[in-house]
C-alpha cells in the first residue's frame, strides 16, 4: 500500500509518496498554478511517472491546502452568508459584522438576524426558540443567501437550539444546504466565535471546488479507490464530508504540516521546529507529536476569531533576506529577494547581499560560487551572523515555556543560513528531505475529535464531566473518519470561570485515532 | 469640553485596561459597544471636573458581574437608558447632568461612553477608583461616606429593581446575589452624586489619563523601552520586573477568580523571580520573596514587546511581560482607604507600605 501527500503552498505544490512503513519513496516540487486543479494534476502526474509504482496500491491520498486562507485574504469565491444569532433581546448592543472590513461584508452580502433564544452561563434558558420566527426569516432569505451561520449565546454549554435551527433550515432549503453551527467551530466569546462561524459558512464553495478538484485529479491519474482526506491545522486529517462542514479548519495547516513533518523526519515527538523559507521563517512547538495551540484570539483576514489555530510565530528572516548597513548599524530583512535569489544573491552572480551570501562566506553553507563572496570582510560577516542569530534566538525564546534549552529541528530551503550554535538551543538537527516536510506532515497524520463545554462540577462530578466530554469528542473523531477502537485521549484543558458561585469550569478534550 | 471620537475611545480602552491591573475585563466587547453607540449617536462630550457646577446631578454607570459572561452574553443596548431613568425617577430628579465610570477598567471605562452617547449627556472626566477593584464599596465616594444607594439594577431581559441598603457592604452583597440570578451580568447605576461630591471625592482626570496611556502604548514611532520610559513618567510608576510567566495557579472561590502566577526573570532580571497574587485584580507582587508592591497601589502587567495590558484571564505559560507598579490615588492611602482595599482586607497579613518606599528599600538592599 502507498500513501500520497500533496501540499499546495503559495509558491510551490509539493507531492510525495510514502510506502506502508511511511518511508519516503519519492517527492516532487512544482510551481503552484493559478488554477489549483491543474497545479495538483501536474504535481501528481510527475510524481507517479517518476516514482513508477503500482497505482492500484494507493490506498490514501491527503491534501493540505491554502485555498481557504487565500479566498478570505483575496475575498474571492466566498458565499453569501445569512447570520442567525440566537439571543435577542440580549446582545443587540453589538451587531453581527461590527468591526469587519467593509469590502468583506459586501462580499458576504451582510444578511443577519437577531432572534429569540440562547442560554445563560449555567445552562438555564435565556430565551425560548421561536420556530415561527425562524421560518418567516427563512422565507425572507430564500434566494438571498447561499449558506447560513447559526450562533447561540452560550451554545458551548448547550447547543440544542443551534441544532434545532439547523433542522428548520434543512426543512426549508433542503438537506444539502450548507449550514455552520458555532458550537462546533469556536470557543467561548460570542463575537469571535460568530466571526469564525461566518467565515466557515462563507468558505462552503471554495472547499467544494477544492475537494472536487482533488478527487478529479486523482481520477484522471487512475486512482479511484483511495480514501481521500484534507489536512486540518491541528496536525490531523478530516474526511471530505467533514471538510465540507468545517472548511475553516484548513486555515494554517501549512505550517502545522511542516512542523509535524519535521518531527517525523527527525523522529522526535517533543521539539521546537524552525522552518526557514526565502523571506520568512515559521516557528512552532510540538507537544507529544501535535502542534501547540494558540490561546489568544487570532485575526484571519483582519477579522478577529477564536477557532483553534496553531501557535506559530513568523519572523522576517529567510535565505533571501537582504543585508544592509545603515549609519554603521547592520540590518537583516525583513525584505528579501525572494524567488529571485538565483539571480540576485552575490554567490549566484547577482548584486544584492543576502543572508545566504554570509553563510557561504563563513563556510557553513555551500551553494553558488564562493569566490564571489571572498571579498567580504570576515569580521563584518561575523557581525551579520550575530544579527541573524539574535533574530532566531529571540523568536525561539518567545516560544519557550521554560528557561531550559530546547531541541530544534530545522527544515525548509532557507535553513542553510542558520548557524550550528544558537543560544537557548541544546542541539539543532537538520534533516534530509526537510524541503518537503510539509507534504510528509500531511501524509502521516491521524484523525482527531475535539469537544469543549462549560461544566458545573458541583452538579456533575469532574469524572462524569470528563467522560461526557470525551464521549462527545470521540463522536466527532468518528465523524471525521477515525476508526473507533484506535481512538485515544491526547489532551485535557480545564479553565475555571471567574465569579461563578458553583465552580464552573470550561473543559476541553481532544482525542485522536487512526484513519480507516 | 471636548469630543471623544473613535480614536479617543480606542486609546481610552487600552489605558483603562492598563489601570485595571489585570481585572476590569477585556475591553474588546466594551469597546465595540462604545464604538457602535457613537457611530449611531455621534461623538460624546467630555467635561473636566472644573467645568461642572456644584448643584449639578450625576449618576455613574457600570456593568457588574463576570467578564467571562460578558464576552458571551452582552447587553441589549437600552438597559442603560432604562436603569438611568428608573433611578432618576426614584430620586425625583428631572435632569441628570452627566455620567462617569465607577472604575477604570477595560469594560467599565466603556459603558459610560455608551450611556452618554445614547442619552446625549456629557461624560465627566473622573471615576470612583482610579483603577479597578472587585467590590462595590471599594470606591472613593464610599471613603468619604457617600451612600452607594439608592441604586438601580437591570438585565437584558427587562428585570429592574431599586435597592436601598443600610451600608455599602450590604449593597455589594445584595447586588452581587441579584447579579448572579440575572445570569452573572447586570447593569447598575449607583452612588448618585452632586457636582460638589464629585469635586471632593472623585478621582479626577482619569479618562484623560487613560487616553494618554493608550496613546503612548499604541504609538508606532517608539520602541518598547522608549514607550515604557514615557509611560512611567506619566504615571509616576516603576518597572518592577521583566519576566516570563512560568506557572499560573488558579481557583474559583466565593464568586471570585483567585490565583497566583510565578515569573522567571529575563533580560535585566535574569536569575531573579517574582510572584504576583491576584483576586480578579493583581494585589501583591513579591520579588525574590520580598514584597515590592501591594494593594491599593497598582500592579500592572503589560506585554513585554507591545506594552499592551495583560488581564488575569489571559495569563498563560511562556508569556513575556513587564510588571509595573504605580502609586494609588492618595484617597486610598488614608486609614479608611487601606482598611477598605489594603492587603489585610484581601487576606494578606502585611502592613501597607507605599510602593515608592518599598522600591527605595529594595534598591538600598541590593547596593
Amino acid at each position: 500500500m502507498y500513501k500520497i501527500g500533496i501540499d499546495v503552498g503559495g509558491t510551490n505544490t509539493d507531492a510525495i509518496i510514502l510506502d506502508k512503513n511511511s518511508k519516503l519513496i519519492h517527492s516532487v516540487k512544482s510551481p503552484t498554478s493559478l488554477n489549483i486543479k491543474t497545479g495538483i494534476e501536474n504535481a501528481l502526474r510527475d510524481l507517479l511517472i517518476e516514482a513508477d509504482i503500482d497505482k492500484s496500491k494507493i490506498t490514501h491520498a491527503m491534501l493540505g491546502t491554502t485555498q481557504c486562507t487565500n479566498a478570505i485574504v483575496e475575498r474571492k469565491k466566498l458565499a453569501k452568508v445569512g447570520v442567525i444569532r440566537l439571543g435577542y433581546p440580549a446582545t443587540a448592543s453589538v451587531l453581527p459584522y461590527t468591526a469587519w472590513p467593509k469590502d468583506m461584508i459586501e462580499k458576504l452580502s451582510g444578511n443577519y438576524a437577531l432572534v429569540h433564544g440562547g442560554y445563560e452561563y449555567d445552562g438555564q434558558l435565556l430565551g425560548e426558540l421561536d420556530e415561527e420566527e425562524i421560518r418567516t426569516l427563512l422565507e425572507d432569505w430564500q434566494d438571498k443567501v447561499e449558506s447560513i451561520a447559526i450562533v447561540g449565546v452560550f451554545s458551548s454549554i448547550k447547543n440544542d437550539q443551534e441544532l434545532k435551527v439547523r433542522d428548520l433550515i434543512q426543512e426549508a432549503y433542503g438537506e444539502e444546504f450548507p449550514i455552520s453551527c458555532s458550537s462546533l467551530i469556536g470557543s467561548v466569546g460570542l463575537i469571535e466565535r460568530e466571526n469564525a462561524t461566518i467565515l466557515n459558512a462563507a468558505l462552503c464553495r471554495v472547499i467544494e471546488i477544492t475537494t472536487k478538484g482533488f478527487v478529479h485529479a486523482l481520477e484522471e491519474e487512475g486512482i479511484f479507490d483511495a480514501d481521500v482526506y484534507l489536512c486540518q491545522n491541528d496536525g490531523t486529517l478530516m474526511s471530505i464530508e467533514y471538510a465540507k462542514q468545517f472548511p475553516i479548519l484548513t486555515i494554517a495547516c501549512g505550517p502545522t504540516n511542516s512542523i509535524r513533518g519535521a518531527s517525523y523526519l527527525a523522529k522526535i515527538k517533543n521539539t521546537m521546529v524552525l522552518d526557514v523559507g526565502g523571506t520568512t521563517s515559521d516557528i512552532g512547538v510540538l507537544q507529544d507529536g501535535f502542534p501547540r495551540e494558540s490561546s489568544v484570539a487570532v485575526e484571519v483576514g483582519d477579522i478577529r476569531t477564536n477557532f483553534r489555530m496553531p501557535d506559530i510565530i513568523s519572523v522576517g528572516l529567510g535565505g533571501g533576506s537582504i543585508v544592509r548597513v545603515n549609519n554603521g548599524k547592520i540590518t537583516v530583512g525583513p525584505d528579501s529577494v525572494g524567488y529571485r535569489i538565483g539571480q540576485e544573491a552575490l554567490v549566484f552572480g547577482g548584486k544584492t547581499l543576502t543572508t545566504t551570501d554570509i553563510a557561504v562566506r563563513l563556510g557553513f553553507a555551500d551553494v553558488g560560487d564562493k569566490s564571489l563572496v571572498a571579498h567580504i570582510d570576515e569580521e563584518f560577516a561575523k557581525d551579520v551572523l550575530f544579527e541573524i542569530s539574535s533574530l532566531i534566538e529571540q523568536a525561539i525564546d518567545k516560544m519557550k515555556t521554560s528557561s531550559e534549552d530546547v531541541q530544534l529541528v530545522l527544515v525548509g530551503g532557507g535553513s542553510i543560513i542558520v548557524p550550528d550554535k544558537i543560544r537557548g538551543v541544546s542541539n539543532s538537527i537538520k534533516t534530509e528531505n526537510g524541503g518537503v516536510a510539509n507534504a510528509i506532515g500531511a501524509s502521516i497524520s491521524q484523525i482527531s475529535g475535539q469537544y469543549e463545554q462549560i461544566y458545573i462540577y458541583s452538579r456533575e462530578s469532574r469524572e462524569d464531566s470528563l467522560k461526557d466530554a470525551q464521549d462527545k469528542a470521540v463522536k466527532q473523531a468518528i465523524l471525521a473518519g477515525a476508526v473507533s477502537d484506535t481512538i485515544e485521549l491526547v489532551e485535557v484543558e480545564e479553565t475555571p470561570l471567574a465569579y461563578h458561585p458553583e465552580n464552573a469550569t470550561r473543559l476541553r478534550v481532544k482525542v485522536v485515532g487512526e484513519m480507516g | 469640553m471636548r469630543y471623544l471620537d473613535k480614536e479617543a475611545i480606542e486609546h481610552i480602552a487600552i489605558g483603562a485596561a492598563f489601570l485595571g491591573t489585570g481585572g476590569g475585563g477585556d475591553p474588546y466587547i466594551g469597546k465595540l459597544m462604545a464604538l457602535s453607540a457613537i457611530e449611531k449617536n455621534g461623538p460624546v462630550k467630555l467635561y473636566s471636573v472644573d467645568e461642572i457646577d456644584d448643584e449639578d446631578f450625576f449618576i455613574p454607570a457600570a456593568m457588574m458581574g463576570a467578564p467571562s459572561v460578558l464576552v458571551e452574553k452582552f447587553p441589549r443596548g437600552d438597559e442603560f437608558v432604562k436603569v438611568f431613568q428608573k433611578l432618576a425617577k426614584y430620586l425625583g430628579k428631572e435632569k441628570i447632568t452627566g455620567t462617569y465610570p465607577m472604575e477604570a477598567g477595560g469594560v467599565n471605562s466603556m459603558i459610560p461612553i455608551v450611556v452618554a452617547a445614547q442619552l446625549g449627556i456629557p461624560l465627566i472626566d473622573c471615576d470612583g477608583m482610579g483603577r479597578a477593584f472587585p467590590e462595590l464599596q471599594m470606591v472613593t465616594f464610599h471613603l468619604d461616606g457617600v451612600s452607594a444607594t439608592p441604586m438601580a439594577i437591570t438585565d437584558e431581559k427587562g428585570n429592574i429593581g431599586i435597592i436601598e441598603t443600610i451600608d455599602n457592604k450590604w449593597t455589594e452583597r445584595i447586588a452581587r446575589a441579584a447579579t448572579v440570578e440575572m445570569g452573572a451580568s447586570s447593569l447598575v447605576s449607583l452612588y448618585p452624586t452632586t457636582g460638589a461630591q464629585i469635586k471632593k471625592s472623585g478621582v479626577h482626570h482619569i479618562i484623560t489619563l487613560s487616553e494618554k496611556i493608550g496613546e503612548i502604548i499604541s504609538s508606532k514611532d517608539k520602541d518598547a523601552n522608549g514607550k515604557l520610559q514615557e509611560l512611567l513618567r506619566l504615571v509616576s510608576g516603576y518597572e518592577l520586573f521583566q519576566g516570563k510567566i512560568i506557572d499560573v495557579i488558579r481557583e474559583t472561590k466565593g464568586g471570585f477568580n483567585l490565583g497566583k502566577m510565578n515569573l522567571e526573570g529575563i533580560e535585566e532580571n535574569k536569575d531573579e523571580n517574582m510572584k504576583v497574587h491576584f483576586q480578579n485584580e493583581n494585589l501583591i507582587a513579591e520579588k525574590n520573596d520580598q514584597v515590592v508592591g501591594m494593594t491599593p497601589d497598582l500592579i500592572c502587567l503589560v506585554d513585554y514587546e507591545t506594552l499592551l495590558p495583560v488581564t488575569t484571564e489571559s495569563l498563560k505559560y511562556g508569556k513575556r511581560v513587564r510588571v509595573i507598579g504605580l502609586p494609588a490615588h492618595e484617597k486610598w492611602r488614608t486609614e479608611k482607604g487601606i482598611e477598605t482595599a489594603g492587603p489585610k482586607y484581601f487576606g494578606y497579613d502585611y502592613d501597607y507600605v507605599p510602593i515608592e518606599e518599598m522600591v527605595k528599600k529594595v534598591v538600598v538592599k541590593h547596593v
